[in-house]
């Protein structure tokens, strides 16, 4: 059973052990707009939190999707570099962007659960 | 963003504001008007729908004027390299507006109208462009700026049928050609021209009967409002230039390949601003020029992108890239070497520290589809 997490910058991350699979929220979709492009790591890439880790464009532009944990990825999501129409925003889906082993999940701790991260949606705008 | 510094941008709105808002459109600052960059359609289907249906937009935020007076088309022809003499009432004509060196100012429509000329420019520098012309027509012609009337564009390969629906009068006007005209009882003047590449018209109408308009035309089985953001896809693949983008005051027409708009008479005259520089030009070539730009693959190379050729040396700088829906893939345009303008001549992109390869390509991405002849 996987637990769910959430970012500020609108990443949603399923951790299973010691492995977060990272994609990014239907806000976050919703404000990119229609995708266009999906570039996503390669295994084996070494990543800090917070450092970029994917890229996603609209038709409108480019944007950067940071590693919200740091670690080694372990995957890249082929699909939706393939088809970026199957990036999905619900959490835990198949439309994910990277998965990551953690070299230190007490980066874990600051993310928000479910209920937290539609409050911290509620002061947005 | 904090409430007050929200507060303190004053944008100013179009007439058809509050519809855009109905519509439910996110605005934007554009050019310094709250804008509508999409609707909730989005900018994808809404670029795909203009290219098979027809797509409204509101341009009001551009600039309409009269120059009129027995000597306004001399006094115009003086800023611009266009023939305008040549032209009777009722014919429309892209040029641009040059500086001492040949430069672009602003690329503009200019009309020829009983008595003058109408000219539509673009937002961004309409200030400037008025200022500037009536400045230089002092004396010769009267500047008539025309700020209570709205411009709605409707693109597309319905257009024409659309509006000949509620204008039956509208139905033999073919491409860059005006007409003051009636449109579902409203009193318009009806250009036959756009920024899609499409069959299309632009419309100016009466600021106060902006949104009676649009709103009969949006109530057509055809029609769907569209933002900027589609505005700027379908104009790209129509491979035509954004002014502040593809060209401005560092560029001449000759660089921006825009010969075809330095006429025949002006070039014999060479009266025009600028004229010696752009007539060297002509006859010289320059050091570079605009071009197509192809990418292979799917990533976009965007404004700003370099471009290198195959052994890594810089030879230019994309001006204009995104994704082309209709293309279905990334179409770009940009300033390169002459010796690199060439059709099919290989590139390299520098997108995010990565070299991707591209062409250079004949433009448009996507057919023109004017209404040429009846």
């Amino acid at each position: 059973m996987s637990t769910i997490k959430f970012t500020k910058d609108h990443e949603w991350v399923s951790v299973d052990g010691d492995v977060a699979t990272v994609g990014i929220t239907t806000y976050a979709l919703e404000q990119l707009g229609d995708l266009v492009f999906v570039e996503v790591p390669d295994a084996g890439k070494s990543v800090s939190v917070g450092e970029e880790a994917a890229v996603v464009e609209s038709v409108k532009a480019a944007s950067e999707v940071y590693a919200p944990v740091s670690g080694e990825v372990v995957e890249g999501n082929q699909a939706i570099a393939d088809d970026p129409a199957q990036v999905s925003g619900e959490a835990g889906s198949d439309g994910w962007f990277f998965k990551i082993k953690m070299s230190n999940t007490s980066e874990l701790d600051g993310m928000m659960n479910d209920a937290e991260y539609d409050e911290y949606l509620g002061t947005l705008d | 963003m904090p409430e007050n510094q929200k507060d303190s941008i004053q944008l100013n709105k179009t007439p058809l504001d509050a519809l855009h808002r109905e519509l439910g459109a996110k605005m934007v600052p554009f050019a310094g008007y709250d804008m509508p960059v999409q609707y909730p359609m989005g900018v994808l289907k809404e670029h795909l729908h203009t290219r098979t249906n027809a797509g409204l937009f509101d341009v009001s935020h551009m600039g309409q004027a009269f120059l009129k007076g027995d000597g306004a088309v001399d006094a115009f022809e003086s800023l611009v390299p266009g023939d305008y003499q040549i032209m009777p009432v009722g014919k429309t004509r892209y040029t641009v507006l040059l500086n001492n060196k040949g430069c672009i100012m602003d690329d503009l429509m200019a009309t020829r109208i009983d008595g003058g000329l109408y000219i539509v420019v673009n937002a961004a520098c309409k200030d400037a462009d008025f200022a500037h012309i009536k400045v230089k027509t002092a004396g010769k012609a009267e500047l008539e700026i025309l700020e209570d009337r709205a411009l709605l564009a409707i693109q597309g390969p319905k257009a024409g049928e659309v509006v000949a629906r509620l204008s039956p009068e509208t139905a033999d006007m073919t491409f860059m050609t005006f007409a003051e005209v009636t449109i579902a009882g409203i009193a318009c003047f009806a250009t036959r021209s756009g920024y899609s590449g499409e069959d299309g018209f632009e419309i100016s109408v009466p600021a106060n009967q902006a949104t009676e308009l649009a709103k009969k035309l949006l109530s057509e089985p055809e029609v769907e409002a569209i933002g900027l953001g589609a505005r700027d896809s379908l104009r790209l693949e129509a491979g035509l230039c954004l002014y502040g983008h593809d060209i401005d005051t560092t560029t001449t027409p000759v660089e921006a390949d825009l010969k075809w708009a330095i006429n025949k008479r002006r070039r014999e005259e060479k009266n025009f601003p600028g004229a010696n520089i752009i007539m060297d030009q002509i006859e010289n070539g320059t050091e570079r020029l605009r071009v197509g730009i192809k990418p292979e693959g799917r990533a976009p190379a965007r404004e700003g992108t370099e471009i290198q050729d195959n052994n890594g040396n810089t030879i230019g700088t994309i001006t204009s890239g995104g994704f082309g829906p209709s293309v279905d893939g990334p179409v770009a345009m940009g300033y390169v070497k002459t010796d690199f303008s060439a059709e099919g001549t290989e590139l390299k992109l520098i997108v995010r520290g990565k070299a991707i390869a591209a062409r250079v390509v004949k433009m448009p991405f996507t057919p023109h589809r004017y209404r040429i002849k009846k």
